[in-house]
């Protein structure tokens, strides 16, 4: 694994850095809602899923889901977090028409997961190979989510559907240990892969159920290493957070927006403002939402309606042994069973569904080989296509029946690309494939003699050349291969070459 | 046939059981009463008078096939601020305008499960906020008592007043309140009515439309300690839609009301003797301590040394929770709405114009205490004194059962006379709040009158859970007390 390369910007008083911290909202998958039995369902009718208590009714009262409690300890034990037994939940007080109580019940003071640590993947990019970086995690809580403001409906009101309001959300803090775009997007996939694995959040960013925050500044070079010794934010610059984004693409392309932004103000000779900032992607650029001076004073205060969360450790552990095989074990697990790379192994428990793929296609067979099949091959046949791995025109059987032919000499590796552009046109199995366009490879060795043979014949001056210059051998080689449609063996053709040409 | 209205809940009850009269005749006797009385008392914010015979009717063929409750066919008041399903719930407030639930609040709902019927809806202070129920939308009930030999209207204190009101002046058998810092108990006091806020959590607070949620409790007033035990056990119940709700069960309590006080041990707080309470609240207070003595308690000169911080401290949780629960009343989506310009003129009409001088004054109270930069040196502090309030009344509670002050320090005032002052006003709960902070529960029997004929109430705090020391304590004076003056009337 590589090093982590520092990810810098040109500036006209030279290079600079960013320092980025997360805040990722992922909605608990539950079928009710975080304080009231209303159904979450997406694409329900507007204002179908609200009880009495999500529409603020007097005298209505909040009663904690004790499922999306228990997915909330769930995360934390996946984020290697401190799970609290003693959290609260306070009021954030502030006037929005889609906020009926005046206050969202968050968790303020006394989160329910403390400090923990993921690491993060990062994909090759612009020439720097994969690396492994880590994030600290600083809290969890759960929240409620808001009902929806629209405002483009009628020109002069706005309208305003319930159905979110009361939603649980897991928000996960991460500290300023993200240092560029990618990493940030890097950050929040390997978040997305430990809650969907957890099964606690969907996932689904497009829905908007899994979303980021993200608080960005810039620092010259060996600012940051400063900032992290004494733990003191002076060394770093003013932070300006972009709100809700829910595409990696949004992600880096609004950080690197608004790092520059920061830099041109910087060595303009202005000062960043502290504020709350909005990604408009048709602009590619950050806009200010409010700034400092318009903040809301929440006003938080412990909810007296609900009783302080306190769970014991028989909670926590029905929790711990029920957990399901994470990313990382998952990774570690295909690293030592089928010794694959840490990057192959990473890039095959990205998801569950990829990583069961793989085992279906390695069950019994070379493992190496069936993840260079998978990864290589499908995946960057996929990816050309555009198409998800549940869409693939090639079924892991079917992959794992090429990898069985090639194996058993019945086919070359050459010969397999063939046959798997067929799979993906949809002739089938390849087996069968293989049967009907007759790409049986030629392991007789008695054919192949008198192949080489007739090349030999064919090449006087090259074979006497060959003799002098052993590496153009190649070319004798390719020359038999072709002559024999590609399905003589390989392996067969050089040995045979080798002593007829006297190397 | 006498006067069914004078009748107490209780002997309601055998009545109605021994078929001296139906619900629907005891029922159209209130009717009538309040018919007669209500333009005069204001008790009534809604009255019920057609559900409330269909409720009768109903009860009587329950009880004719043998599957009554254990209040069936007696008619009941309900404080406003309950709500009840398909009847107006305004909490006596502007910014509710014509709220009509689709919910019942789970108290009153117990009520009616055990058959009682409904007359109508109660005057309150708006929001409960007041201790003289001046603050309500529809102006303040009139005390049925009044000074001897003069015609000042008295208040019935607050904010329990129009339930205070009604019981006192007999057009209900008894009344649902709330107690947030004395709300039921100082009525009860200013009325010669029995009043009892149980432990919080006792009652479920599902459909109460909420003051300050950590204080607030339900509670009833009735005519004798025994009417108030019943309604006590029925309106208390475990209730999962609470959160706060205590998972206890209730006990029998009307059989705690006659058992005596004889070997119980008594405190006598030294804080609560405050500098110029009257000499006949003085005296009211000694003459209990005689009176349990002589009924064989033992009497403990105790020290509950918070207690002249309870006040302040309760006039900033209560204000701050306050500020964050009557954040929903902003138009919206129920109640009343006054259009301005833009979202923030439309919060600002509507909330400048819904509520009312008392409540504005405490929202804003509340905010400033919340404020960041206050939070620390009011909110987090007054939570501290209501700690040590609560140590100290823990302290005293490994030695005592119970302890007896005065409910308030002073008998009824006239309108007028404490509102230019908020101070003076909030001073009236001075001895009822410590209750609230604390969590406990604190019951008010009238004990004698003063020199002017008003009626004047001692208060007896017990520890958490333990309703039954204050039942017991209040029966023993009820019947020492042999309190039976009625207001003359004058309705």
């Amino acid at each position: 694994m590589s090093d982590r390369p520092t990810y810098t910007l040109k500036g006209d008083t030279g290079d600079w850095e960013v320092v980025l911290g997360l805040e990722v909202h992922a909605q608990v998958a539950s079928n009710a809602k975080l304080f009231s039995g209303a159904s979450t369902q997406f694409g329900a009718e507007p204002n179908q899923n609200v009880s009495l208590v999500d529409a603020a009714m007097p005298g209505m009262l909040p009663v904690i889901n004790k499922f999306c409690v228990e997915q909330a300890v769930k995360t934390g034990l996946g984020l290697n977090a401190q799970i609290n037994k003693y959290s609260r939940f306070d009021r954030k007080n502030y006037f929005y028409p889609d906020l009926p109580q005046g206050y969202q019940i968050s968790q303020f003071a006394h989160p329910i997961v403390g400090e923990g640590e993921i690491e993060v993947d990062v994909e090759p990019s612009h020439g720097d190979p994969a690396y492994t970086f880590s994030a600290r995690i600083e809290r969890l809580h759960l929240e409620q989510d808001a009902g929806k403001s629209i405002h483009d409906m009628d020109p002069s009101a706005t309208y305003v559907d319930l159905n979110r309001s009361g939603v649980a959300l897991m928000e996960i803090v991460s500290k300023p240990d993200i240092r560029s775009p990618l990493e940030a997007a890097s950050y929040v996939k390997k978040l997305k892969s430990i809650v969907v694995a957890l099964g606690t959040c969907d996932g689904d960013m497009e829905k908007g159920n899994l979303r980021a925050d993200v608080n960005v500044s810039i620092c010259k070079p060996g600012a940051y290493e400063k900032f992290r010794e004494t733990g003191d934010f002076g060394h770093l610059g003013t932070r300006c957070e972009i709100k809700n984004m829910n595409s990696f693409r949004f992600i880096q392309a609004a950080i690197e927006y608004e790092a520059r932004r920061q830099i041109e103000i910087v060595e303009g000779g202005g000062t960043v403002d502290q504020e709350t900032r909005l990604y408009d992607p048709d602009k590619g650029e950050t806009r200010s939402m409010r700034s400092k001076e318009d903040a809301h004073d929440y006003r938080y205060f412990p909810d007296p309606d609900l009783l302080p969360l306190e769970i014991d450790d028989a909670f926590i552990e029905g929790i711990k042994v029920n957990l399901p095989e994470l990313p990382d074990q998952k990774r570690a697990r295909f690293e030592s069973e089928y010794g694959l790379s840490r990057y192959d192994a990473g890039v095959l428990t990205a998801d569950a569904e990829s990583a069961d793929f793989y085992e279906t296609v390695a069950k019994g067979r070379d493992s190496k080989l069936a993840a260079n099949w998978v990864t290589q091959e499908l995946f960057g046949y996929l990816n050309k296509a555009e198409l998800e791995l549940s869409e693939s025109p090639v079924s892991a059987v079917q992959l794992g029946g090429l990898i069985d032919l090639i194996s058993s000499d019945v086919i070359s590796g050459k010969i397999a690309k063939d046959v798997f552009q067929r799979m993906i046109e949809g002739e089938g199995d390849p087996a069968d494939i293989v049967e009907k366009h007759g790409l049986k490879q030629v392991t007789d060795t008695g054919a192949i003699e008198a192949i080489i043979d007739q090349v030999i014949a064919a090449n006087p001056d090259q074979a006497a050349a060959v003799k002098e210059k052993p590496k153009s051998m190649g070319w004798f080689v390719g020359q038999v291969m072709k002559a024999s449609g590609g399905k003589a063996n390989p392996q067969a053709v050089n040995k045979i070459l080798r002593e007829k040409l006297g190397l | 046939m006498s006067d069914l209205t004078k009748l107490t809940l209780t002997s309601a009850l055998s009545g109605l059981d021994r078929g001296d009269f139906s619900s629907v005749e005891l029922t159209q006797a209130f009717i009538d009463a309040i018919e007669a009385s209500n333009e005069t008392l204001n008790a009534y914010v809604v009255k019920t008078p057609d559900q409330a015979l269909e409720m009768a009717k109903a009860s009587d063929a329950r009880r004719s096939a043998g599957e009554d409750g254990r209040l069936d066919g007696a008619p009941l008041g309900v404080k406003d601020l309950y709500c009840t399903k398909g009847v107006r719930t305004t909490a006596c407030s502007n910014i509710l305008g014509e709220f009509t639930p689709t919910y019942e609040s789970t108290v009153t709902q117990n009520l009616w499960d055990e058959g009682a019927v409904m007359l109508g809806k109660l005057n309150m202070d708006e929001f409960a906020m007041g201790s003289s129920n001046e603050t309500s939308r529809f102006g303040p009930p009139s005390n049925p008592w009044r000074r001897s030999g003069s015609n000042a209207t008295l208040t019935a204190g607050g904010s329990s007043g129009g339930s205070a009101t009604a019981v006192a002046a007999d057009i209900c058998l008894a009344a649902t309140a709330s107690d947030t810092g004395g709300s039921i108990r100082q009525p009860a006091a200013f009325t010669g009515t029995v009043g009892i806020k149980p432990t919080y959590g006792r009652a479920s607070r599902y459909g109460m439309v909420a003051f300050a949620s950590s204080l607030d409790q339900a509670g009833p007033i009735a005519k004798t300690v025994t009417d108030a035990a019943l309604l006590t056990e029925i309106m208390c119940s475990h209730d999962d839609k609470d959160s706060t709700s205590l998972n206890v069960e209730t006990p029998d309590w009307v059989s705690e009301v006659g058992r005596g006080v004889k070997g119980m041990k008594i405190g006598v707080p030294k804080e609560y003797r405050v500098e110029g309470m009257p000499d006949e609240i003085e005296k009211l207070w000694q003459q209990g301590i005689d009176w349990l003595k002589a009924m064989g308690a033992e009497i403990v000169d105790v020290s509950l040394p918070h207690t002249k911080y309870a006040l302040p401290a309760y006039y900033i949780v209560a204000p701050a929770e306050a500020s964050s629960n009557l954040a929903r009343y902003d138009g919206m989506r129920y109640g009343a709405r006054q259009d301005g310009d833009g979202l923030i003129g439309t919060y600002e009409g509507t909330r400048a114009s819904g509520f009312g001088a008392e409540v504005q004054r405490r929202l804003m109270i509340g905010t400033y205490v919340l404020s960041s930069g206050y939070y620390d040196a009011y909110y987090l502090r007054a939570q501290k004194v209501r700690t040590r309030i609560l140590q100290d009344f823990q302290t005293v509670f490994a030695d005592v059962d119970a302890l007896l002050t005065p409910t308030c320090p002073s008998a009824a005032f006239a309108y007028g006379e404490k509102t230019d002052d908020p101070v003076q006003m909030y001073l009236n709960d001075i001895f009822t709040v410590t209750a609230n902070l604390a969590g406990l529960p604190g019951i008010s029997v009238p004990a004698g009158v003063d020199n002017d004929g008003l009626p004047l109430g001692l208060q007896v705090i017990g520890k958490a859970l333990d309703e039954a020391a204050c039942f017991r304590v209040a029966g023993a004076i009820e019947d020492a007390a042999g309190f039976a003056a009625k207001p003359e009337k004058w309705w």
